[in-house]
């Protein structure tokens, strides 16, 4: 029999997602306050060293489900394999971590069990037997609290807000295997395969991210090569400074980011945008370069624990957010703090 | 016979992005910010566009709201669509996400034929990023989230080809006809809408289905929102670094960055 609370942990080709385990650490506390163990639920093909993963970090039983048909993470052969469990076992909770994948499985599992869904949550509590999860609304500028009057409540869990449990490498648990749901012809989609990978830190789950705005392209002391338009010269001289920026972000094993202004004039691609219309992240280090702070920007960095701004306008609202500010230019005080960080830390 | 598209695009009606939103007597309120087209679903209406016009064919534009809503629809029509259904029904006030994607799910049945359903990936008033997939699963049609291209689409034999934007880089996947879409930024900027067009979609008359057109009956929501509230006031004493060069300040900061431990 299958605990109340379960966790749904995410992996890409055999990788764990990260805060698949944040989603085990919270299932932990939740189980405290419902009862019973945690459940954890695996699916791939050849990915018994996740479910392995799974016991160190905190499951009990692990749900897995290996097949050549969950090969590549399909939705809708994940969410068909998911249903039938929750049919089976009924579990009250099912945790997910808010990847891409996490939160349109959860989508869909809710419509097989005409349930709710409550995604991107911040925090988790128990009232009355029913998990409340508060979730940031209006890119963060409201926080609204969830309550799912079906079961099981599917919740998603936001990237970084819960914290991972220390892995014990001799915990063990049970194996429980479960067949696939859907035949490969009963699959809707097929993956082709990847064009691109990001390469480099991912923006959401970064511990550290040093981000560059609109300012990024005035530095004065650059000549741009002869026979450049103005815009073209523009685009030069930031893309010259968000190689500066990504050589302090290399120092510091951090993401690169960029304000919407800075995406929108097209000096760096858009999966680097944090903001509301971009990538809502919250790592421990935020340093923003020639960021004003716009509200759009903060609803994506809010939640930073400590953010550090340099900006020439003393009146930027960015510098009421940061715990430390310069006021002064970040074409001279970055390549400074590059070079710093670089002695202090021995890189 | 020649072949060609129908389809839908979904759009909600949300307050502008640059809208000071707070609570107030418990209550959310926007101030005097206007409501515009989920600025999200603009890109969906642009895609539907570059496929209706590579393909030929027909984009309707629906949106489950109340009246203003018809201003989202009229900002699609005013794009380029060739058509506009509001769907709006007291019993939908408190809608959550399964009743919103068996109301879709019904106008698209409603309006038949249908080849592909665009979504933008989320809305930005609540963030719950789920409609497409949701929709696509009342359907039985396959989910295609966060796609940042559509790189085939043979209207005749059925299929599709797309890049989706996940975390670890741009996924291809293949699916047949019909699918449901949600699209992200890279899928290309939204035209402005022409004056022609202002002026074609200010004088549409938008037709309004109710439930009972939709042959629905509402369910009570099973998510409910007990207390919304403003996000607790970010204590931070912000220390300005100061010093003669650049050197001088970066030592200090690296300094104060490292006491703090946040590394």
């Amino acid at each position: 029999m299958a605990d109340k609370v379960w966790a749904y942990i995410d992996h890409f080709k055999g990788e764990a997602y990260p805060s698949s385990w944040e989603a085990l650490g919270a299932g932990r506390a939740l189980a405290g306050q419902l009862g019973g163990g945690v459940t954890a639920v695996v699916a791939g093909s050849q990915v018994k060293g996740v479910a392995e993963q799974a016991f160190q970090y905190g499951a009990d039983e692990v749900l897995f489900a290996d097949d050549a048909t969950l090969a590549d993470f399909r939705a809708e052969a994940y969410a068909s394999l998911l249903s039938k469990l929750a049919q089976e076992h009924k579990p009250d909770v099912i945790l997910f971590p808010t990847t891409s994948r996490g939160r349109e499985l959860a989508a869909m599992i809710a419509v097989d069990l005409k349930t709710g869904v409550m995604p991107d949550a911040t925090g988790l509590e128990v009232k009355d037997g029913a998990v409340v999860a508060t979730r940031p609304v209006y890119a963060g500028k409201l926080l609204s609290q969830a309550v799912c009057n079906a079961r099981p409540q599917l919740i998603t869990l936001r990237v970084r807000a819960f914290p991972a449990p220390e892995p014990d490498a001799a915990r063990k648990g049970k194996l429980t295997a479960v067949p696939a749901v859907l035949v490969e012809g009963d699959i809707p989609t097929k993956v082709a395969g990847y064009t691109t990978g990001g390469g480099g830190v991912s923006l959401s789950d970064a511990a550290v991210i040093v981000s560059g705005g609109r300012g990024i392209s005035n530095n004065p002391a650059l000549t741009p090569p002869s026979g450049m338009d103005e815009k073209q010269a523009e685009i030069w001289r930031a893309q010259e400074g968000f190689k500066m920026i990504g050589e302090l972000a290399k120092v510091l094993g951090a993401a690169v980011g960029a304000s919407r202004a800075a995406v929108d004039a097209g000096y760096i691609p858009y999966e680097h945008q944090v903001g509301q219309t971009g990538k809502v992240v919250s790592p421990d280090l935020y340093i923003a370069c020639g960021i004003s702070g716009a509200i759009q920007h903060q609803a994506g960095m809010r939640t930073s624990k400590m953010i550090v701004a340099i900006n020439k306008d003393p009146e930027a609202p960015i510098f009421r957010m940061a715990r430390f500010g310069v006021v002064g230019d970040m074409h001279t005080v970055v390549p400074a703090l590059t070079e710093t960080f670089r002695k202090r830390l021995g890189k | 016979m020649e072949v060609t598209l129908k389809i839908v695009v979904c759009v909600k009606q949300v307050p502008d992005s640059a809208a000071k939103v707070v609570v107030e007597n418990g209550q959310v309120t926007w101030g005097d910010a206007p409501l515009v087209i989920n600025p999200w679903d603009e890109y969906a209406v642009e895609t539907a566009l570059r496929q209706q016009e590579a393909h030929g064919g027909e984009v309707t534009a629906i949106s489950m709201g109340a009246e203003n809503a018809k201003e989202a629809l009229k900002h699609a029509l005013a794009m380029g669509c060739q058509n506009a259904v509001l769907i709006s029904d007291p019993a939908l006030i408190g809608a959550d996400s399964l009743l919103t994607a068996r109301v879709l799910a019904a106008a698209i049945k409603k309006i038949s034929g249908v080849d592909l359903a665009f979504f933008g990936r989320q809305a930005i008033d609540g963030d719950v990023g789920v409609t497409a997939a949701q929709t696509a699963r009342v359907l039985g049609w396959p989910a295609l989230t966060l796609v940042s291209a559509v790189s085939q689409l043979d209207p005749g034999v059925g299929t599709i080809q797309v890049e989706r934007s996940v975390e670890e880089g741009r996924q291809v996947v293949e699916a047949k006809l019909p699918a449901s879409i949600s699209v992200v930024k890279d899928i290309g900027e939204p035209r402005y809408p022409s004056f022609m067009g202002i002026r074609k979609a200010s004088r549409a008359e938008i037709p309004v289905w109710t439930l009972s057109d939709l042959g629905l009956e509402a369910s009570a929501p099973v998510v409910t929102w007990p207390e919304i509230t403003n996000p607790p006031k970010r204590e931070v004493l912000t220390e300005i670094i100061a010093g003669d060069n650049p050197q001088e300040i970066a030592e200090k900061l690296v300094e104060k960055i490292i006491e703090e431990k946040v590394l």
